[in-house]
């Protein structure tokens, strides 16, 4: 089978704050045989501004769409946000054709079509659907039986079910059994399938700390030595905004929060450096030296 | 916070009732199924953001839409609480898209009331100024290459602007009144 082949669509925050993501998740990739194409022309996918308008978020969607088209080529996101409304824009002019030709007549102005001959994936579901677990296990190297982590997939990777039907929104487990290829142990806490709050974050502080807070607290009590992520608004939660969370609530959780990239990267024999772990803002240095 | 803290809402005058809304609503995307919202109450039991606020309870939105509170629903500040995470709209037994009716409301806020949070007017500035929501520094972009990440991709600015023009957003965004915090 030829190997799996996407444009690769990276999204705003990632190269603005987390490029440890990026690196990491090229490395793997290209390790395991996905060939990653870069966008030639690109727009923020649109999901910030659908609280503003909702035609505007589908018609920046919708343009970055028909650029794949013309490049006859899939999109994989690393962002579950991108994922959102990349995917959800795609499924919705697909099936609605008075909501399409609404979406082309503005996209008339700048001159392209939606025509609705790609697919939209998420990360997760590229190593899952397209490489398959036997692929991937096989590719680890290392594998870090020691080590206890939790997981946290995020909302936009499993909801809305419409939109997304793949996985289980109330017990996601797609990224649980990538983690368990790596040989670590994936433990459950109770509000793991949860919002993590950062979405809201610009315009109230206190729910998204509150929820965060708790989750920290349900993970800690689980013994997981580090959380596991897989979009970029999570990982900011847990990892950058974690000291200022500490202050809030006097507490003191210490807690790495790593990449799945970073994790499998790790398994699949990568060093630390070459993955940007020195990037993280909770340094990982136990659970480093436990998989020595 | 206990029940007993929570504002209670002022007694509801027959003439602030619309019975036309809940059309006006049924008609956007997303908003489609109001209608058959029964008040059982799953998305406020559901709901991460409602567990933590004083404030925001979409079953209560949901039946305000129903009653035709326009007015109080759109200069409501808890509209902006909501995370759109989908959950109620993945629980609701009668498949009301709660969350997609929230952003039919925000986008009726600024449309009508013209008010935005700050954060999304910052955002909207930035993408487009320069294709990104975020300004990305120009030491940033060389730090990419210096650990061996291919230049970002170049937007093509007077499209994003076009897009911008013609679905109305320019203008909307112009006139906004800006709101800085939401408490919660």
């Amino acid at each position: 089978m030829a190997n799996p082949k996407y444009l690769i669509f990276t999204g705003c925050v990632i190269p603005y704050r987390l490029s440890s993501y990026e690196i990491s998740a090229r490395k793997v990739l290209s390790k395991l045989g996905v060939e990653l194409m870069e966008m030639p022309d690109f727009n923020c996918c649109g999901y910030p501004m659908d609280v503003i308008n909702h035609d505007l978020m589908l018609t920046l969607a919708a343009r970055n769409l028909c650029i794949a088209e013309k490049e006859g080529l899939n999109i994989m996101t690393l962002c579950n946000g991108c994922f959102c409304s990349l995917n959800e824009t795609n499924k919705a002019l697909k099936e609605d054709r008075k909501l399409r030709e609404k979406i082309n007549g503005y996209l008339k102005e700048v001159g392209m079509e939606f025509k609705g001959t790609i697919e939209v994936k998420h990360l997760i579901y590229v190593l899952s659907e397209d490489l398959g677990y036997e692929k991937i296990k096989s590719a680890v190297v290392k594998p870090l039986s020691k080590l206890k982590v939790a997981q946290h997939s995020g909302c936009h990777v499993v909801r809305p079910a419409k939109y997304v039907g793949r996985d289980d929104p109330e017990n996601p487990h797609t990224l649980k059994n990538l983690i368990r290829l790596t040989g670590a142990e994936c433990l459950d806490y109770v509000d793991e399938a949860e919002c993590c709050g950062n979405p809201i974050i610009g315009v109230n502080e206190e729910v998204p700390f509150s929820m965060a807070k708790e989750k920290l607290d349900h993970i800690r009590a689980a013994g997981a030595q580090a959380l596991i992520t897989i979009c970029p608004f999570c990982h900011i939660m847990f990892d950058l905004n974690q000291p200022r969370i500490e202050r809030a609530f006097n507490e003191k959780y210490g807690l790495p929060v790593l990449h799945y990239t970073q994790l499998l990267g790790l398994a699949m024999g990568f060093t630390p450096e070459e993955l940007a772990v020195n990037e993280l803002r909770v340094k990982p240095l136990e659970i480093l030296n436990l998989i020595r | 916070m206990s029940q007993t803290q929570e504002q209670v809402p002022s007694v509801i005058k027959a003439e602030e009732l619309n019975s036309k809304f809940k059309y006006e609503i049924s008609k956007m995307p997303g908003a489609e199924k109001i209608m058959a919202c029964f008040q059982c109450g799953t998305c406020t039991a559901d709901c991460p953001i409602a567990r933590y606020s004083q404030f925001y309870r979409p079953r209560r939105i949901a039946r305000m839409v129903q009653l035709g509170l326009k007015e109080r629903l759109l200069s409501d500040e808890a509209l902006w609480l909501c995370s759109s995470c989908f959950t109620c709209v993945d629980h609701c037994p009668q498949g009301v898209e709660i969350a997609g009716i929230v952003r039919v409301l925000r986008n009726m806020a600024v449309a009508d009331k013209a008010v935005l949070p700050l954060v999304y007017k910052e955002l909207a500035t930035n993408l487009m100024k320069n294709g990104y929501v975020y300004e990305i520094p120009e030491s940033r972009r060389q730090k990419r290459v210096e650990m061996g990440l291919p230049p970002l991709p170049k937007p093509n600015l007077n499209d994003i602007l076009k897009i911008f023009e013609v679905t109305g957003s320019l203008k909307l965004i112009e006139k906004v009144k800006t709101i800085e915090k939401v408490r919660s």
